[in-house]
């Protein structure tokens, strides 16, 4: 039985502000908040809201026949979270449908797989930890920003323990293969990969409202015809793209989502079914290795890094931000930190490419590549200008990473040492506590024996008893 | 296909970039195989190249008879004429000059360059072209910026031939809005008498049709190319600055058309962030005092250097020795000089205001008037190393593509266009 796997990624970034050089060392605020505020709103509202509107509608009609996924990079949350916050609502609603799956993601949507591995690990353990705080489940499938991958990022994945990962299907790594199996990584044969078809995505996400496209219009029965007559052996059919391609790249006047609610229906009359991911790595086995030498992505014709690395400009900026990865990492301070995040975002790096590309780019603020790449240069100057003032610069990484250990050691021991005091404390007062109560009842057991006494002296035993009991409580609480 | 051009200055005797747009665009046509071309200068010296044109000397070109013998005009002229042509000439008078300043042979003498007396020898020049166009036999009539416009109109009344003209600066670009209402006047009657104005850029040809009022069906952008770099020129190394001190570098006339203020402003913002650049304002002009007078008051003279006028050899050195080129051009109808730094290998700014950046992808282009980005470009260009040679090698393989066999081949199109109306 074939089953369709339906995902969308969620993203944007944070935009950079136009930022001198002459701003060096007296700005360290690096963005714009009127055009974040401005981009959010609209994609919330143009497409972001209406998909997800579309998909709990289909959910609702289908029971949990429909499965959809999606994957929120961190910056895109927070982005949300500031500007959007019905958006997130809206995917918290739907997760609680339950046929909802949250994919792990790098927080920054960034390129650290290429450059620092323990970035890239950090990087994404933070994005799985906020996607278990909205949404209460540890994502357990990875896909990389873009659908970046590469044998050695593949053994990183599974190294943190990813049953899963998405990645492209491209022509120049499958040859005569198909994309709709399921392939394990070959360096690591535990990590499964789903690989996006390029056609039936692109249909939807490139050309659904191109009018010269020969298969314009695009009908959701033909549309699942053509998945249905796939050879039976070909279960998988994995359907990758940007949520933006359902408002934005393709207008809702076009109709789309008319088009994305009428899939299910024609589905299951052929007898197809929804699966995400971790469904999908869970049931299928693989039919073999794929092997990825060189690095893959789901951008332009060549399905490589080059939109964002292509050039020395781009590869500039990149060796002088991972330049710093680890001082960042081991600085580990929050301002930083954010900056860090937002820095790393590869939209930055898109904005300098001079590729020709058939996919119209828009280079926001900037007017040209030389632009874009002066602008991010000026600010990532200031930005390693904060990272290297944190600490000398003559102290090397290592040398600054033993320090802060130890600094973080002593730490923990006087932290172990404080708790061994509390302890010891809380059990000094209980045994004064205990000596107090014993000294009541003695009092108590005298006082019945001296009533037992003589009646007109009871008085006078009693208060001076009483003398000799004070002072002792009173030590005890100086010991506190 | 017999083409009369009238040209102004011709290489090697360069007043400005005419000269060598002049110089390019006969070598364009003449390499397209068919096309004879007769070239009248004011002024000759017998130096020029005659491969791809025939060069008429306008100065020993008679407009009154005179009964001189054979040998003695061979004394004369025989450097820049054939005497036997002098009197094909002479059997083409058509009026009276002898009112006229003419000299023994019946010819008017030119200062040449660009005199006092400019509209004087503007005049002259027609009345001589009115000897020529009757003389020669030709198809199609191109006239080099408006300094030979009357003439080109002359030619066209005479012979009936189509004209073109092309335009390769306005008053507008000169003045900054405050034309002069001769050179003004004498701009728009070439125009209104062509039969077809090419102009240099789109931008101006926005400025022919809108200042000028020229139909935009006869109005074509006819961009400018450059020539590969002499071997001897190419051989000239190329100092490595890497790790020391950036050259900047302006070099063109000190006048107003071209900004030299705003270079001056945005050195001043670098020199304050940064001491590890030089900047080179070389050339001359009119604004040269003022200027000097400028980097002093913002004291950074120290490191704002002036050459002065550059020729030759001296112009590819200084070139090759900058790791910036800046052209904050006010209105710059096209700019060849950015084209000739690309070739050198030196990454290049210009202002949007520029023609030649219709052209061109691998420079960076910046407003005139934004002081904060064009500082920002230079000083982006020289602290990073990736920038540098992205538009080092990419704006080199971007300006060989720009040849005037092109050029060439686009305006023998427009000729047949012409020719068959």
């Amino acid at each position: 039985m074939k089953t369709i796997c339906l995902y969308f990624e969620i993203h944007q970034i944070v935009h950079l502000k136009r930022y001198r050089f002459f701003d060096i060392g007296t700005d360290h605020y690096y963005y714009d908040d009127y055009e974040n505020d401005r981009s959010i709103g609209e994609i919330a509202e143009r497409s972001y809201m209406p998909a997800l509107n579309a998909f709990l509608d289909m959910i609702k009609e289908n029971g949990d026949y429909f499965k959809v996924a999606f994957s929120l990079s961190g910056v895109g949350l927070e982005q949300l979270e500031l500007h959007a916050p019905q958006v997130i609502a809206k995917l918290q609603e739907l997760n609680d449908t339950g046929c909802v799956e949250f994919l792990a993601e790098p927080y920054s949507h960034g390129l650290s797989s290429l450059a620092n591995d323990e970035c890239f690990i950090a990087d994404v353990r933070r994005q799985m930890s906020k996607m278990e705080e909205y949404f209460g489940k540890r994502p357990t499938v990875l896909r990389n920003s873009s659908l970046i991958y590469s044998d050695e990022i593949g053994n990183v994945a599974a190294s943190m323990g990813f049953k899963g990962m998405l990645t492209e299907g491209a022509k120049h790594v499958l040859g005569w293969k198909s994309p709709h199996y399921v392939y394990n990584c070959c360096q690591a044969p535990g990590l499964k990969l789903l690989l996006r078809d390029i056609d039936l995505s692109d249909d939807i996400s490139l050309r659904f409202n191109d009018s010269d496209w020969e298969g314009y219009p695009l009908f959701a029965d033909n549309y699942v015809n053509r998945i249905a007559t796939l050879p039976e052996d070909e279960q998988v059919i994995n359907i990758f793209m940007e949520l933006l391609a359902l408002g934005i790249s393709q207008p809702l006047s076009s109709n789309i989502l008319e088009f994305i609610k009428a899939l299910p229906r024609c589905a299951r009359q052929k007898g197809i079914t929804f699966s995400t991911p971790s469904e999908v790595c869970g049931r299928m086995n693989s039919v073999g290795d794929l092997f990825v030498p060189d690095t893959l992505s789901w951008v332009d014709e060549e399905r490589d890094v080059s939109c964002w690395l292509g050039n020395p400009m781009q590869r500039e900026a990149f060796d002088k931000l991972y330049s710093i990865a680890d001082r960042v990492r081991i600085a580990n301070d929050p301002r930083i930190n954010q900056d860090w995040d937002y820095l790393q975002a590869s939209n930055n790096f898109r904005f300098m490419t001079t590729k020709p590309s058939n996919v119209g780019l828009d280079r926001g603020i900037y007017n040209s590549p030389f632009d874009a790449f002066t602008n991010y240069m000026n600010i990532l100057g200031d930005f390693i200008n904060r990272v290297n003032s944190l600490y000398p610069e003559e102290i090397d990484n290592d040398q600054l990473d033993s320090l802060l250990t130890t600094i973080k050691n002593q730490g923990d021991e006087i932290q172990v040492k404080d708790n061994e005091i509390v302890r010891l404390k809380t059990r000094l007062t209980k045994a004064q506590e205990d000596v107090d109560k014993l000294n009541a009842k003695l009092d108590k057991l005298t006082e019945k024996k001296k009533a037992a006494a003589a009646k007109t002296t009871t008085r006078k035993t009693a208060t001076s008893t009483r003398k000799t009991a004070k002072p002792a409580a009173e030590k005890a609480d100086d010991k506190k | 296909m017999k083409v009369l051009m009238f040209g102004w200055e011709y290489p090697p005797h360069v007043y400005g970039g005419l000269a060598t747009a002049n110089f390019g665009i006969t070598q364009g046509l003449h390499a397209q195989g068919d096309i004879d071309i007769t070239l009248c200068l004011p002024k000759p010296f017998g130096d020029e190249d005659h491969t791809a044109a025939r060069i008429v000397a306008m100065n020993c070109v008679p407009i009154a008879w005179r009964n001189v013998d054979y040998d003695y005009v061979k004394s004369r002229i025989g450097n820049v004429m054939d005497p036997d042509y002098y009197y094909r000439l002479r059997d083409h008078l058509y009026a009276d000059f002898n009112y006229m300043y003419v000299n023994e042979l019946g010819c008017m003498d030119f200062a040449g360059g660009y005199p006092s007396n400019l509209h004087d020898e503007i005049n002259n020049y027609s009345i001589i072209a009115g000897v020529v166009a009757r003389t020669e036999d030709f198809d199609i009539i191109h006239a080099h910026d408006w300094l030979t416009y009357p003439a080109g109109i002359h030619a066209k009344r005479v012979s009936g031939k189509p004209l073109c003209i092309h335009v390769h600066a306005t008053d507008f670009d000169r003045s900054r809005g405050n034309v002069n209402p001769t050179v003004y006047s004498i701009e728009k009657d070439g125009m209104d008498n062509a039969d077809c104005i090419m102009c240099v850029s789109e931008l101006t040809r926005q400025t022919v049709i809108n200042q000028y009022h020229q139909d935009p069906r006869k109005c074509f952008a006819m961009h400018n190319a450059v020539y590969p770099l002499r071997q001897e020129l190419q051989d000239i190394p190329r100092p490595d600055h890497t790790g020391k001190e950036k050259i900047v570098t302006f070099l063109g006339r000190l006048t107003m058309q071209k900004g030299p203020e705003y270079f001056v402003e945005a050195a001043n913002m670098v020199l304050h962030r940064t001491r590890n650049v030089r900047f080179c304002m070389a050339g001359s002009g009119d604004m040269m005092d003022q200027m000097i007078y400028l980097a002093a008051k913002r004291g950074i003279a120290d490191r704002f250097h002036f050459p002065g006028f550059m020729r030759g050899k001296e112009v590819y050195e200084c070139l090759k020795d900058s790791d910036v080129y800046v052209m904050p051009s006010v209105s710059e109808p096209f700019g060849i000089s950015p084209l000739e730094a690309m070739q050198c290998g030196t990454p290049t700014i210009i202002s949007k205001q520029s023609g030649c950046g219709e052209i061109l992808t691998n420079c960076i282009k910046v407003d005139y008037w934004d002081v904060h980005a064009l500082a920002d470009a230079i000083y982006s260009i020289c602290h990073n190393d990736g920038l540098f040679h992205y538009l080092q090698e990419e704006g080199k393989k971007e300006v060989d593509q720009i040849t005037w066999e092109k050029v060439g081949l686009r305006i023998r199109k427009l000729y047949d266009q012409l020719l068959s109306r």
